[in-house]
């Protein structure tokens, strides 16, 4: 998929082909989904218990690789209760993540439309944003923690912020400025305002985008999350539990803190498909048919 | 031959009346600014044009003769260098502000992200009119584009054909004074084309509204049009301004008398008196060659 979104991708049908109408695309679609996901699972699930065996059979230590069958037991054993008590704990780690999701978003998107609507604020600010995206920012991530507090969950949450907002910012700067300058034209005939045109063709034309740039945002989020737990945070997060639990040689409960996280970034990021569904079932539908 | 009985046909050259689009002594020039020497293209020089309230003008030439950009200046999206342009005897800009322009390009520039009704809509909400107006006006114009079973289709379900109807639709929405229509279906293939021509005529025969219309395509001049502008390139000139005298309403049939392909071989041999060499596009050329065909099959039958 490519970030830049044709106003006609594919070309027009033909005649024919617009007339006959588009039931029955949907069950496809479903189906086809299926015969295309089922080797992924099939490949997925030999994966997992060819790994339980291979454990087995060369009889690795747990500490070295535990079995999946360890991993979920340590993972029942720790749910919500003990010293590695793994789902508050996981929530918290979300929430600082959401929080830092929202920040990020709200700040990329603010800048987005400030750079989209005055050029000379797109010179100024679009290089720098440029040269610090290329800055590993997670180095940061101490620097975060002592400004606003070990312990404080706001202090993660920035960390994740700072990550989402260049995607966010730079995504969203594309989608409002790569207009089809015809269509600018059109909107020049109809004498509109600039406000009118951002309203109507900019936004609109800037959501594919977005959510492109939403997908990578939310996992970056949880990135930012957990790796500015590893240098310090409440007890109770992701990443101090996988810290702490490797430091203490139970690796069988950091495997399982890591599958909490993977479980959350999948869901996070099913969620933005699904609000991308909703929001601009258009813009799918045009995939699907192109 | 029948005799016309249309109003629209009457008018073939600028009647007494004000003109709905006056040009006078228009110049475009484009400059590139190279660092030290500035190269000036001539794009448009001395293009003095009167269109009447109802008429349809094409304006016809090879690629580079300034057909198109005449027709920005006319819209105002761009400005001429030199001279004026008054529209409903206002200038262009004024009536770019008035919303007097209807305009269709080569591509249909619909917005995917809206219904087929919701793009015939989106002039009518920017000219602020209410809703329940909106959607029976919108309706209406599908209607007349006979895409009225179309309303919830997305742009990108609808054929090449269909997205320029719709086009039409919308630019026709808030009964503009005037249409510009710059090689709308310069896309399209030959068979697609003719029908759609014949849906502009029925269209324009319908609203009773002037028509400013760019092509390369010959035959579509001259079957399209009240009058035929030839134009020459570097500089973008007028050579010679033809009278389309067939008799309204056209049909298929007019596509196959004398008098049609008389006037198709008048602009052919302006176009080449113009020095345009015929060069520019294959639809041009076998369009033409197709018509000579034809004759020579008329002349012995």
């Amino acid at each position: 998929m490519s970030l830049n979104v044709q106003p006609i991708p594919g070309g027009p049908r033909s005649e024919a082909e617009a007339a006959t109408g588009r039931r029955g695309a949907g069950t496809l679609r479903t189906a086809r989904t299926l015969g295309f996901d089922l080797p992924a699972v099939i490949v997925f699930v030999g994966g997992i218990v060819a790994w339980e065996l291979l454990v087995g059979a060369l009889n690795l230590q747990t500490f070295v690789f535990p079995k999946p069958s360890a991993i979920l037991a340590a993972l029942q054993a720790n749910w919500a209760s003990g010293r590695f008590a793994l789902l508050p704990s996981a929530l918290a780690t979300l929430q600082e993540a959401l929080l830092g999701l929202a920040i990020g978003t709200v700040a990329g998107l603010a800048v987005a439309l400030t750079t989209a609507r005055w050029a000379t604020a797109r010179g100024i600010l679009l290089p720098l944003a440029v040269a610090a995206n290329a800055v590993p920012i997670i180095a940061f991530a101490p620097l975060l923690n002592n400004w606003f507090g070990l312990l404080n969950p706001l202090s993660k949450a920035l960390m994740a912020a700072v990550l989402v907002f260049f995607p966010v910012m730079a995504n969203v700067t594309r989608g409002l400025v790569q207009v089809d300058p015809a269509a600018l034209e059109l909107m020049r005939s109809y004498a509109a305002s600039e406000w009118t045109i951002l309203r109507k063709v900019r936004i609109p034309n800037a959501l594919p985008y977005f959510f492109t740039a939403m997908k990578v945002a939310t996992t970056l989020s949880l990135i930012g999350a957990i790796v500015a737990e590893y240098f310090g945070g409440a007890a109770s997060v992701l990443g101090r539990m996988i810290v702490q639990s490797a430091s203490a040689l139970k690796f069988d409960i950091t495997w399982a803190a890591i599958l909490f996280g993977a479980v959350t970034g999948i869901t996070f990021y099913l969620v933005v498909v699904a609000v991308e569904r909703l929001v601009i079932p258009w813009h799918a539908a045009m995939r699907a048919d192109g | 031959m029948t005799t016309p009985t249309t109003p629209a046909a009457t008018p073939t050259s600028p009647s007494a009346a004000q003109p709905i689009v006056s040009i006078a002594a228009v110049d475009k020039q484009f400059s590139r600014g190279d660092r030290g020497g500035r190269a000036i293209t001539k794009a448009l020089e001395g293009i003095d044009l009167d269109v009447a309230q109802g008429e349809f003008v094409s304006l016809i030439g090879p690629s580079g003769c300034g057909k198109s950009t005449l027709l920005r200046i006319v819209g105002d999206l761009t400005s001429p260098t030199r001279g004026t342009v008054r529209v409903n005897g206002k200038p262009a800009n004024q009536a770019r502000r008035d919303r007097d322009y209807g305009m269709v390009f080569q591509a249909p520039v619909l917005f995917d992200w809206r219904t087929v009704e919701d793009n015939v809509k989106l002039p009518l909400e920017i000219l602020g009119y209410d809703d329940a107006r909106r959607t029976a006006r919108a309706r209406e114009m599908l209607e007349l584009v006979e895409l009225g079973e179309f309303l919830r289709h997305h742009p990108y379900q609808l054929s090449g054909g269909m997205q320029q109807r719709v086009a039409i639709a919308r630019a026709l929405a808030f009964e503009p004074a005037i249409l510009l229509m710059d090689e709308p279906f310069g896309a399209l293939d030959e068979m697609t084309r003719e029908r759609m021509n014949g849906e502009v005529l029925r269209i324009w025969q319908k609203t009773g509204t002037t028509v400013l219309f760019v092509t390369h395509s010959i035959p579509e001049a001259v079957f399209l049009s009240s009058r035929v502008v030839v134009m020459s390139a570097r500089p973008g000139r007028i050579t010679k301004v033809i009278d389309v005298d067939l008799p309204r309403p056209r049909t298929d049939e007019t596509r196959e008398t004398r008098r049609y392909f008389e006037l198709v071989t008048d602009v052919r041999e302006a176009l080449r008196a113009g020095g345009a060499a015929l060069d520019d596009s294959e639809t041009v050329g076998g369009a033409a060659a197709s018509v000579d065909r034809t004759m020579a099959e008329g002349a012995v039958g």
